[in-house]
């Protein structure tokens, strides 16, 4: 990755006929061979905005560059850029061989350019057995590789990938994450990632856009979206986290905010006013059962409201004043609702959005 | 147990395939290789034999061949106009595109008369337009060509249509991606997977012009083509007849197998 930026994409807008307003006043840039990945649920428009940067969808407004080139009026076929579609898209008609050949042949290469170009995809995506086959006879890991290979044939400056492992069943889709991560790596392409899955984008990411909206609520690394989340929604939509209600309060030119049981100082870059509510939110990770009586920094009493045993832990929801939190516990703790019990808080660790 | 169950289940279907196909085309087949000294293969001879038979024959199959080429074309373009666009009034146009497919052949016939007749609607406006009477080709093979065609078409546009409607198009978008630009698509992706049903729909076409007795009926009466050809002789020779009706049979299940072969290997 380098710090060039590649895909500069400036005030996107997208409404579609019926009034849906799909993208907002995007704006997003890639830098060169970084992965990038957009992650949301569905609907959130993260899709329509690949398939705008991929020519497969008219923006209503905005511009999208590569490099210095604006490209919104280069059509499709002339962007040279790879996608990889959900279900593969592989053309059923033809053999392994000629979906990867496809892109190569409509270049007029001379034959053995083309020969030679797909028999080293085929060796690089581990094909070979599978060269003569049609895709509906490989199962949905080997689609996944041509369809892949397929794209890769043309040399793509950008890689789009529209949920490539969304179709497969979890235990391939955990291998494959690994083995994508790995190869994309070795591409070393521009690429942008569709996936609205949590674990997949953290995985494969070098910096992770969330949309919602159909706007980006932040892009950042998938540390920074994890432990400094900008956004309630961002906060809410990354991993399990619990919510509390807090009041700021102004002591000198110092901000600090009051949780009714811990005072946190402010340390995020917003204006607040005496008085303003905020909401805290703690990770599950960052409690812990503390030992009975304790006393200390960081150490709250609770009254515990539910304990569920999951195995490798236990789930314990707790109530401190006015909230409910959730944290895990040793497997082996038994609570039964109404016991007193301390948690020890790692304030440094809480998140004031 | 589960054998005896699924022999009962298929029981209906035996009976109705022995009792509607099998028994009175086997009849056929049979007397088709009969002849005064017992079995010949005079009567198939005869077809290719008699000037008169061979003419009918050459006449059919030329005339189903080039209605069905032609309405592949028009039907291909008007499936996947329906298939890729949204417009008012899209349900009624298909219906009405439905319309011919109910008409009695000779209903077809008695509508290119009213069109291509000598009083016809085409002859007299020309007439009005120019001063002399053309379009007046009713009864020639381009009435008969035009006749087919109407009734051809929207049997192949609802065919091709479905499969247009059900085709992934991110099979395009990816033939798109990758260098292709919107023709090379069409012909190089779309059309290729779409060639079973197009290619279907084409056997259909010409199976149903080679057979359309309704629709020649009415017009051909200055050329003979095959069924009424069989019309017209199945009283005086019998099995020559029905040595035309295998022959046709034949040539069309042949063409149909030759197909889905070729599909199938693609």
């Amino acid at each position: 990755m380098t710090d060039k930026t590649h895909v500069s994409i400036r005030h996107i807008n997208k409404v579609y006929g019926d009034g849906t307003h799909a993208l907002r006043d995007i704006c997003l840039d890639v830098r060169e061979g970084e992965i990038l990945v957009l992650l949301g649920s569905s609907g959130c428009g993260k899709s329509t905005l690949l398939r705008t940067i991929g020519g497969l969808e008219k923006k209503t407004s905005g511009e999208i560059y590569f490099y210095d080139q604006e490209i919104s009026s280069v059509p499709v076929e002339k962007r040279n850029v790879g996608f990889v579609f959900q279900n593969y898209a592989l053309f059923p008609t033809m053999t392994v061989r000629q979906n990867i050949a496809f892109g190569l042949k409509l270049r007029k290469l001379p034959r053995e350019q083309i020969e030679q170009k797909v028999q080293q995809l085929l060796d690089m995506m581990d094909l070979n057995p599978y060269a003569g086959k049609k895709p509906g006879q490989l199962s949905g890991g080997q689609q996944q590789r041509v369809a892949i290979a397929r794209v890769l044939a043309i040399e793509p400056k950008v890689l789009l990938m529209d949920e490539p492992l969304t179709a497969l069943d979890a235990k391939l889709k955990e291998y494959l994450r690994i083995q994508l991560g790995k190869q994309l790596r070795q591409f070393g392409i521009t690429t942008i990632y569709v996936t609205h899955d949590q674990l997949e984008a953290m995985a494969l990411a070098d910096r992770i856009a969330i949309m919602n909206g159909g706007i980006i609520e932040q892009v950042d690394t998938p540390a920074a979206i994890y432990s400094r989340p900008q956004t309630d929604f961002v906060a809410q939509f990354i991993g399990k986290i619990n919510q509390l209600p807090g009041t700021v309060h102004k002591r000198g030119d110092q901000t600090v905010v009051d949780t009714g049981f811990v005072h946190l100082p402010y340390r995020g870059n917003r204006e607040y006013r005496e008085g303003d509510p905020v909401k805290v939110y703690l990770r599950l990770e960052d409690m812990a059962l503390a030992a009975p009586g304790a006393r200390g920094e960081g150490v709250i009493p609770a009254k515990v409201t539910q304990c569920i045993f999951m195995g490798a832990c236990c789930q314990v929801g707790a109530r401190i004043g006015e909230s409910e939190v959730y944290f895990e516990a040793p497997n082996t703790v038994t609570l039964a609702p109404g016991d007193s019990i301390a948690i020890q808080i790692n304030e440094d660790k809480m998140i004031v959005v | 147990m589960k054998k005896w169950s699924n022999a009962l289940f298929i029981l209906p279907t035996a009976v109705l395939f022995l009792l509607f196909f099998l028994w009175p085309v086997g009849v056929l087949a049979v007397k088709s290789f009969v002849g005064e000294g017992g079995f010949t293969l005079a009567n198939y001879i005869a077809i290719i034999a008699n000037g008169r038979y061979r003419l009918a024959l050459f006449n059919s199959l030329w005339l189903s061949l080039v209605v069905t080429l032609a309405t592949l074309v028009i039907a291909c373009v008007i499936a996947f106009f329906l298939a890729r666009s949204d417009f008012k009034g899209k349900n009624l146009y298909m219906t009405l595109i439905t319309f011919p497919v109910s008409l009695p052949g000779v209903v077809v016939g008695f509508m290119i008369i009213i069109l291509f007749g000598s009083t016809g609607a085409v002859p007299m406006a020309t007439r009005l337009l120019t001063g002399t009477a053309s379009g007046a080709l009713a009864y020639t093979i381009t009435g008969i060509f035009f006749a087919y065609l109407y009734f051809s078409i929207p049997k192949t546009v609802m065919t091709v249509y479905g499969s247009v409607v059900e085709f992934d198009i991110r099979l395009e978008e990816a033939a798109r991606t990758v260098g292709a630009n919107e023709q090379q698509a069409i012909f190089q992706v779309v059309v290729p997977t779409l060639a079973p049903a197009i290619l279907s729909a084409a056997s259909i076409s010409f199976c149903t012009s080679m057979s359309a007795f309704g629709t020649a009926f009415t017009l051909a009466n200055q050329f003979e083509i095959i069924p009424i050809l069989m019309y017209t002789e199945y009283t005086n020779n019998f099995n020559i007849t029905i040595a035309m009706a295998i022959f046709i049979g034949a040539v069309c299940v042949i063409l149909n197998m030759f197909a889905r072969t070729l599909l199938e290997k693609g």
